[in-house]
Formats: structure tokens, C-alpha cells, sequence
């Protein structure tokens, strides 16, 4: 280091092992204290990171090295990281803060990251130590392996988990004769039940690879000091002896504590971390492979990365993160096989199974149920809804209410926009699955191989499917599953922070906004310290919602941080005007509002008149500077078109003039519409009155929708008719008008008070349940009560924007600076 | 008085006064009505004031109508972060709008157009 760098304040950081996890850590770093260290990495491997977890397709000839590169020395030297490739560290001087490498190089440090990875497991057998016996770990092996079948010949793999099928199932495909040598009685114990793993077997069997299981390694014979048999002891006792130009030890691995041992930090079988990945030094972090973390060590990338923002996090001195150990989930990287298994899925006491078994089509399903909540899942055949099951149970979502379809997959997949389809795997790379931004298939693969992309947010950054309304999320997801393999994890949903600006979920920000009375956006961020200084797009709005539901009449709302149509009252169109739609009460107008609207379209030359599906007219292409005065003159209150509120109650005609009504659902419609309107929500919110079972309004595709019966009204909740079609869910069946009136509001008030925001009802009630809403708004008359109060608190004396703005005389927020 | 560099733009045009630095809201925007085309003006938390052509690179959108946060703003239609500084894209985004130097005097805002 030299002096005009030691003299520069920024402490230093020192990563020892060039790995996935290590280098992951500093990414994570760099997005959110990019100064604050002068970072030093030293790399035992002579490559820059690489994806390990992609050298089976590259063993098997489907990738190349270059294709597997994660970050290049450019992006070391653009970080202004200083890089060491092909220095082994040999001593920490942990007095001193300081690590010495096998070259003499030494590096200081104020806080150390250990990233040491694990080691393979090599049999203590006799022959372990002969030319052509290899482990599979690295670029090195692989490149051995390659070199080896170029031969041709006989290959033994020691080990039928994961590992050992893609090793053994590479170095077929390159043309070797390969047995697996497996000590269980079936293959991937660890992962699969016995069923699962014959299928696999009979499958990989087709593929030319032969077994030998219940097998136990007894020597490595050798000639010339190279391998050339491999003698086994059957479960019946007799010896066999296979010829062998190639013995691959694939039995497992073990955290490298080595270094850690030898500078007296605290481990036990990996290196001793807490929660926030820490050793016993508190100068020295540690994650990956390496590490034992509440008694746990994790062979899979998608913990490792876990890990990663957590001890990013704390380096970067915010404090917040915890890792809590992670549920991991495992698929296997043999092309056209496909097989996924996560969780428990041994069962025993107090648990079920559901189990879909099609021996002829080569699908295996089996999930694993306690106290109605999935805690493992066995695919086979069929895996493209093992992100969705892994999901639930990572949630620990209760499944009593899809129980019954349950095997069926996630049946909303690919509802609109990609021509129905529903399983990623048999799309052609040309079929588009993202319809809102035109991404097809093909772009999607070719963005997360190149770009080195492992969750669904990164893919929708890079590629933009998914992010507009989300229906083929679940498409994305599967072929981010199947591209990635085991690096893929599902989202967090439940400890998803807001977004990149805080460390904190929805619920912890709400929370914060009750419990300690913060009234502004100013001082929510202060108090819970966000990192930016006003936040972002998504983050603002969000807060100022919570702060609204939490404290109306109260709050200080921001306009600046509201979405641009809840400013100007109106929707934005794509050539930069505006739609005004008026409010008509239960779809109900008259001559006179015909007349006004027919008049202010002709004196503002409004281009398009259209009747929406709301049953509402919408008046599209307004100049923003007209807004204010096209109100006044149409002289109708506003409907709300534009805003996350309540839009509109649809209804049909009823028991007034329709012969088969039973109910007075116009009436109804309007009493709803009066009661909600102004009623700003987390998401937009639609109703609907039909006024017999006919349901001619539509109410089961509705967030509330109200059916009129001989003895009263059935109610629905949220349903959606939308980017996925929902059915509503049957809520309760009341007498009265004033118990409709109650019933809703008291479920619109729990919805806006426990909703993320941008959430719709369906998203709400999948979320957090049925049986929980019926308790708060059917059950328990009292928390109705309550909820219905406030809501009807919230709503009182608000002020139609509409009227407010036309009346004022100065709105410079509508009108141009002139030149 | 602050000057923002402009991002290259080689002209003889003059430094016309466009309003006040308070007519802008904070983390907001006016539109500036030019022959050539609208431009927006924005005045970020810290009362820096930036001027944009009003057209997303994407597909056009007014940015003036957009959420400003630091020294960004998402655009309104498909919400790409643009810099206020530069008038580019935010990566992995791709693409720039024109930017033009702005000068505060005596709290007036000047554009060079």
C-alpha cells in the first residue's frame, strides 16, 4: 500500500476468498456505501469470479468458461478494488490486522471477510492420492475432466447426490462410460423420497449412465501411479472390481476453516457466525460455505447470497439486517431432467402427504403438510410450480383454503398475455412471455446467462418482463428457476424490505407510523433513518398512504409524492393529456349532466368520448392547463379515475324496472358510492350491486361485490377482474342496507389498514387469509364496529379535489412558465 | 449561483430568465413552453435547479410530470429513472434527453436555450 493510500482516511477492507459469496458481499456493498472502504481482494484461484454453480453445463459441453464469468478484472479495477489473483493467504495476524499471502504479500486491515468456501471431501481409501482421481469443485477440476474424456473410456463417480449425477452426466455426454458408485440405497437421499429417486434413476439410466448402488468404495487400484480400477464391497457381501481411467470423488464438503483454525477464531465445523455473520473477533466477518451459522452450513448459492446482504449491511455499518438461517430448496442441472425438492419432505409424526403419481408420464409430486402449512415438496417430471410451493412454504402461508386444488399448480400463471401458456419449459425461445413490454423467451435467457442475473428483480431490470402488471411473473420466475437452477430463490416476500432506500418491511414503516405518531414523510425518514435523502418513486407514495390511513385529519400530505394523476386529478395518457372522468353515483345520470358533458367536450375540442367498463364516461385527451376550468364547467363531482381510492360502484338496474330483481341494487350502489367516495386505499377499488343471483353487474370479479337475494344480500370480497381473474370469495349474507353498508366498510377499512400499498384486495386476502378477515369483520361485532368507525372518521368532511382546485385562482401546477 | 455544466451542447443561444426559483415546487417541476419544444424545469430537495428537454428517452414521456427524488426523476408513463444532472437513463437503462445549463441569480432561474 502506498502512502498517498494510507494517508487517505477510508478504512480498509480485506476479502479473502474470490468466490460467489465474498464478491457477492462487496456488490451488495457497493450499492449502498459504495466509499465507505479501499478494498482488498486476494483469490486463491488464478480466475476472477466465476458461477460455480454453472460448471456442470460447461462439463457437459453446454457452456463455455467464458459464458460462466460473474464479474471480470475490469469490474475489480472499475470499483478500484485491488485484486491478488493466484495468492493463497497463509497467516492472519489478527493483533497486528493484517493477512499475509503464500507470496509474502501482506494486506491491512480495519474489518476482514472471510470467504474461505468449503473443500471436497476426498475418501481416506487406499489409491485416493493416484493420478486421474479428482474432486469436482473448480474450474481446475473441470478442466481435468474435460481433458480426461477427450479419451475416452471408463469413468467411476463416488457419490449419486447432486454433484456427482451433473459430474457423471457430463462426462457422459462427452462420451466416457460412466458408473456411479453410491453408498445409499438410492440416489439424492438427501433430496428425494425413494420414489422420486427411481424415477431419476430409470431416467438417467435411458441416458447411458450405469449405478452401483448400496456400494461401498474399498480401494483405488492403480498402475504406473495411475488409476485403473475401483474395488467395491456390495451389501451382500462380494467384492466387484470396475475398470477405471477416471475416479471422480463427488461424497461432499466441508467448510475450509483451516485459516480461521490457525489464527484462533472459534469454530465448529465452519466458523462460528451470529446472526449478523460475524466471527467471535468483531473485526472479522465470515460468510458462504465456509461458515456454521446457528449450527448450519449451506452448500447452495441462494443462502450464500442471504448472507451476503446481511453482512453487506453491517460492513457498511446501517445495523439492521439479521441472516436467520435459510429454507434451501434444490434442482437438478441435467438438462431435459427435471427435478426439484425444498424443505422436509421425510414426513413422520404429525404430518401428511399429498401425493400425485403418473408412472407413465414421468410425473412424481409429493408435498409434505404440518398444521396446514407445506414444510416440503418432492417434484418430479413436472417442476414448474416448485417456486410457487417453495414460496408457500417459505411464507408459511396456510394452504387449508387451496388445499383442494392445490396439486393443480398455480392455476392464475399466464392468465392474459402469453397466449395461455403456463409451463416456461415448452415455450419455443421466440414466444413472448411478457406482452406488456414484448420480451420473449429467449431475451429473458439470454440476459440472465450474460448478465449474471439471479433474482426476479434483477431480470426485470435488465429485461423488463414482469414489471409492468406482473401476470407472467410466475413464467419469469420459472425460467429464472430453470436457467439459474439451484441459485434461484424465490423473493422474501415477508421480510421484503419497502424498497432500496430502507432495510425495513411495510409492516415494520406502518407500524413505526402508529406506535410513534410520525406525521410527515420528512420525519418517518428521519426517525427510521433512511439511507436516501427523499426517497424514490416507490417508496414516497407508499409512505404517504400509510401516513394518511394512520393519522387522517392529521398528516401532512405531500403532493411531490404522489403519483403524477393523484396531482393533477386526472389520468395521464401516453401522449402526455389527460382523462377526466366524472362521478355518476351508481352508474345513474341525467339529462342535464349529458348536456354539460356534451358542452365541455365541444368548447375543449376533447377528442374521444368513451363509456368505461365501470360504467362511467371518460372524456381522453384534455390538455393539463383545461383540467381546472373543464371541472368547473361540467360541474360533476370527481370520480376518483385517476387515483388509488375508491372508483366505482357498477350495478345493474334491479328490483325498479328489471322483472327478475329481487333487490334495489341501483339504490344500493348509490348508498355504497356515497358512503366510499374519496376514500383514497392501498391499490384502486371496485364495487358491484347486482340485484338477483343473475349477477348481471359483474360482483364476482370485484374487491366488494354485493348480490341481492329474496332475504337479503351476499356478500363478496376480493375479486378481481383484472391482469389475473379472481373469483370473489363469499364473505357473509346480511339482512339489511345499513349491514351492507357496515359490512363493507369495516372490510375496506381492515384492507387499508393492513394492505402493502399497491396491493389489491386479492393480493391482501391471499396474503394473510380468509379466516382472518372473517374474524375481524364477521365474527368479532366489535373490531367491525371499530373498523367501520374509522373509516367512516377518515371520510368525513374530506373535500372533492376537483371542486377545491377549480375554485382556487392561483393553480401554477397547471399551468406553463411562458418564454 | 450555481451553474450546472450542460452535457456538451456547443451553442450561441442566449441565457434567458424563466421565473423564480420558489414559482418551482421542492422534489417538482414547471414546464418551460420553447420553440423548441417543451422543457422542464425541476428544483430537487436542496434547491439545485435542472432543466430537461420534456421527453423521456423511452417513449417520450413529460418528465416534469414525474416524481423527483435526489437528483432523479421517474418518468410518469413507464417509470425510468432519469438523471437531472446528465438527462441519461439510470442503468440498466439506456439513453439520454437533452439537458441544459441553468444559472441562479438573486433567486431567478436562467436558462441557456
Amino acid at each position: 500500500m502506498n502512502m498517498a493510500e494510507s494517508k487517505n482516511m477510508r478504512r480498509r477492507l480485506v476479502l479473502v476468498g474470490n468466490g460467489m459469496a465474498g464478491v457477492k458481499t462487496l456488490e451488495e456493498l457497493m450499492k449502498i456505501a459504495p466509499d465507505t472502504y479501499d478494498i482488498t481482494v486476494f483469490g486463491a484461484e488464478p480466475h476472477a469470479n466465476y458461477n460455480r454453480i454453472l460448471l456442470s453445463p460447461v462439463l457437459a459441453g453446454e457452456m463455455t468458461l467464458s459464458d460462466i464469468m460473474l464479474n471480470d478484472e475490469a469490474w475489480y479495477a472499475g470499483h478500484g478494488i485491488h485484486l491478488h489473483l493466484g495468492k493463497r493467504i497463509v497467516r492472519i495476524d489478527r493483533r497486528a490486522k493484517r493477512v499475509i499471502a503464500d507470496d509474502g504479500t501482506v494486506a491491512d486491515y480495519d474489518r476482514l471477510l472471510l470467504a474461505t468456501g468449503s473443500n471436497p471431501f476426498m475418501l481416506p481409501v487406499p489409491g485416493a492420492a493416484l493420478g486421474g482421481v479428482i474432486s469436482y469443485r473448480d474450474i481446475a477440476d473441470t478442466e481435468a475432466m474435460i481433458a480426461a474424456s477427450s479419451t475416452g473410456g471408463h469413468a467411476i463417480v463416488i457419490g449419486g447426490g447432486l454433484l456427482g449425477l451433473e459430474a457423471a452426466n457430463g462426462l457422459r455426454l462427452r462420451g466416457m462410460d460412466v458408473t456411479v458408485v453410491h453408498l445409499m440405497p438410492w440416489l439424492m437421499e438427501r433430496q428425494l423420497d425413494r420414489t422420486a429417486s427411481g424415477m431419476l434413476q430409470r431416467s438417467l439410466e435411458e441416458r447411458g449412465l450405469a449405478f452401483a448402488l448400496e456400494a461401498q468404495t474399498q480401494e483405488i487400484v492403480g498402475r504406473d501411479g495411475r488409476v485403473a480400477a475401483i474395488r467395491l464391497k456390495r451389501s451382500d457381501g462380494s467384492i466387484d472390481e470396475l475398470p477405471a481411467d477416471l475416479v471422480v470423488m463427488a461424497v461432499g464438503i466441508r467448510p475450509n476453516t483451516t485459516l480461521a483454525e490457525s489464527c484462533g477464531l472459534h469454530c465448529n465445523r465452519g466458523i462460528v457466525v451470529n446472526d449478523t455473520l460475524q466471527t467471535f473477533d468483531p473485526a472479522v466477518y465470515a460468510v458462504g460455505e465456509c461458515v456454521s451459522h446457528r449450527g448450519a452450513s449451506y452448500g447452495l448459492v441462494a443462502p450464500l447470497f442471504e448472507m451476503a446482504k446481511v453482512c453487506a449491511n453491517h460492513l457498511a455499518q446501517y445495523g439492521i439486517g439479521r441472516y436467520q438461517g435459510s429454507v434451501t430448496s434444490t434442482k437438478l442441472k441435467v438438462t431435459g431432467i427435471d427435478l426439484f425438492s425444498g424443505g422436509d419432505f421425510s414426513g413422520g409424526e404429525g404430518t401428511e402427504e399429498i401425493v400425485l403419481q403418473d408412472a407413465m408420464g414421468g410425473i412424481y409430486k409429493k408435498l409434505v403438510i404440518r398444521d396446514e402449512r407445506i414444510i416440503g415438496s418432492v417434484l418430479y417430471g413436472d417442476t414448474a410450480d416448485g417456486a410457487w410451493y417453495f414460496q408457500l412454504m417459505r411464507d408459511r402461508q396456510s394452504i387449508a383454503e387451496i388445499r383442494d386444488h392445490l396439486m393443480f399448480g398455480q392455476n392464475h400463471l399466464g392468465n392474459t398475455g402469453h397466449q395461455g401458456e403456463t409451463r416456461a419449459a415448452s415455450m419455443a425461445d421466440s414466444a413472448e412471455v411478457c406482452g406488456c413490454n414484448g420480451v420473449c423467451k429467449g431475451a429473458i435467457v439470454k440476459a440472465i446467462t450474460e448478465k449474471g442475473l439471479f433474482t426476479l428483480d434483477d431480470v426485470r431490470k435488465h429485461t423488463k418482463a414482469s414489471s409492468s402488471c406482473g401476470s407472467c411473473t410466475g413464467l419469469v420466475e420459472q425460467i429464472l428457476a430453470s436457467t439459474v437452477g439451484g441459485a434461484y430463490q424465490p423473493a422474501d416476500t415477508t421480510n421484503k424490505p419497502m424498497c432500496g432506500c430502507t432495510d425495513l418491511t411495510h409492516e415494520t414503516v406502518r407500524a413505526a407510523i402508529v406506535e410513534r405518531h410520525l406525521l410527515s414523510i420528512p420525519v418517518v425518514m428521519r426517525t427510521l433513518e433512511w439511507r436516501t435523502p427523499n426517497g424514490c418513486a416507490s417508496c414516497r407514495p407508499a409512505l404517504n398512504y400509510y401516513l394518511l390511513c394512520a393519522w387522517p385529519k392529521e398528516f401532512t400530505d405531500d403532493p411531490q409524492s404522489r403519483f403524477i394523476n393523484e396531482r393533477a386529478h386526472a389520468n395521464i395518457q401516453k401522449d402526455g393529456t389527460f382523462s377526466v372522468v366524472p362521478r355518476m353515483f351508481g352508474g345513474v345520470t341525467n339529462s342535464s349532466e349529458l348536456r354539460r358533458i356534451a358542452d365541455v367536450v365541444d368548447k375543449y375540442r376533447i377528442p374521444t368520448v368513451k363509456v368505461t367498463g365501470g360504467q362511467r364516461i371518460d372524456l381522453l385527451g384534455v390538455k393539463k392547463a383545461d383540467l381546472p376550468d373543464v371541472w368547473r364547467e361540467l360541474d360533476m363531482p370527481s370520480g376518483h379515475a385517476y387515483a388509488k381510492a375508491l372508483r366505482t360502484v357498477k350495478t345493474c338496474v334491479g328490483s325498479e324496472w328489471c322483472r327478475f330483481g329481487v333487490q334495489d341494487s341501483t339504490q344500493m350502489g348509490i348508498d355504497l358510492e356515497k358512503m366510499l367516495w374519496k376514500m383514497y386505499s392501498p391499490h384502486k377499488v371496485k364495487l358491484a350491486v347486482s340485484g338477483c343471483p343473475r349477477n348481471c353487474a359483474e360482483s364476482g370479479i370485484k374487491d366488494v361485490g354485493v348480490i341481492g337475494v329474496d332475504s337479503g344480500w351476499e356478500l363478496y370480497v376480493a375479486g378481481n377482474g383484472g391482469i389475473k381473474t379472481e373469483v370473489a370469495q363469499f364473505l357473509c349474507k346480511v339482512a339489511t342496507r345499513e349491514e351492507v353498508l357496515e359490512y363493507t366498510g369495516a372490510f375496506l377499512q381492515l384492507y387499508r389498514e393492513e394492505a402493502r400499498y399497491l396491493d389489491r384486495t386479492v393480493h391482501y386476502v391471499q396474503r394473510v387469509g380468509m379466516e382472518h378477515v372473517k374474524a375481524r369483520v364477521v365474527v368479532d361485532a366489535a373490531s367491525r364496529g371499530d373498523l367501520y368507525r374509522r373509516l367512516l372518521f377518515a371520510l368525513q368532511d374530506e373535500r372533492d379535489p376537483w371542486v377545491e382546485i377549480a375554485a382556487r385562482t392561483a393553480r401554477p401546477e397547471f399551468e406553463v412558465l411562458p418564454l | 449561483m450555481n451553474v450546472n455544466a450542460s452535457a456538451g451542447v456547443a451553442t450561441t443561444s442566449k441565457w434567458r430568465s424563466v421565473c423564480a426559483v420558489t414559482d418551482i415546487p421542492r422534489l417538482g417541476a414547471r414546464v418551460l413552453r420553447t420553440d423548441d419544444g417543451d422543457v422542464a424545469v425541476f428544483r430537487a430537495e436542496d434547491d439545485t435547479v435542472f432543466a430537461l428537454a420534456d421527453k423521456c428517452p423511452h417513449k417520450g414521456g413529460p418528465l416534469s410530470q414525474g416524481i423527483v427524488h435526489g437528483h432523479k426523476v421517474a418518468c410518469p408513463l413507464h417509470n425510468w429513472s432519469i438523471g437531472l444532472e446528465d438527462g441519461c437513463a439510470i442503468a440498466p437503462d439506456e439513453g439520454c434527453t437533452r439537458s441544459y445549463p441553468v444559472r441562479i441569480e438573486a433567486g431567478v432561474v436562467y436558462l441557456q436555450l
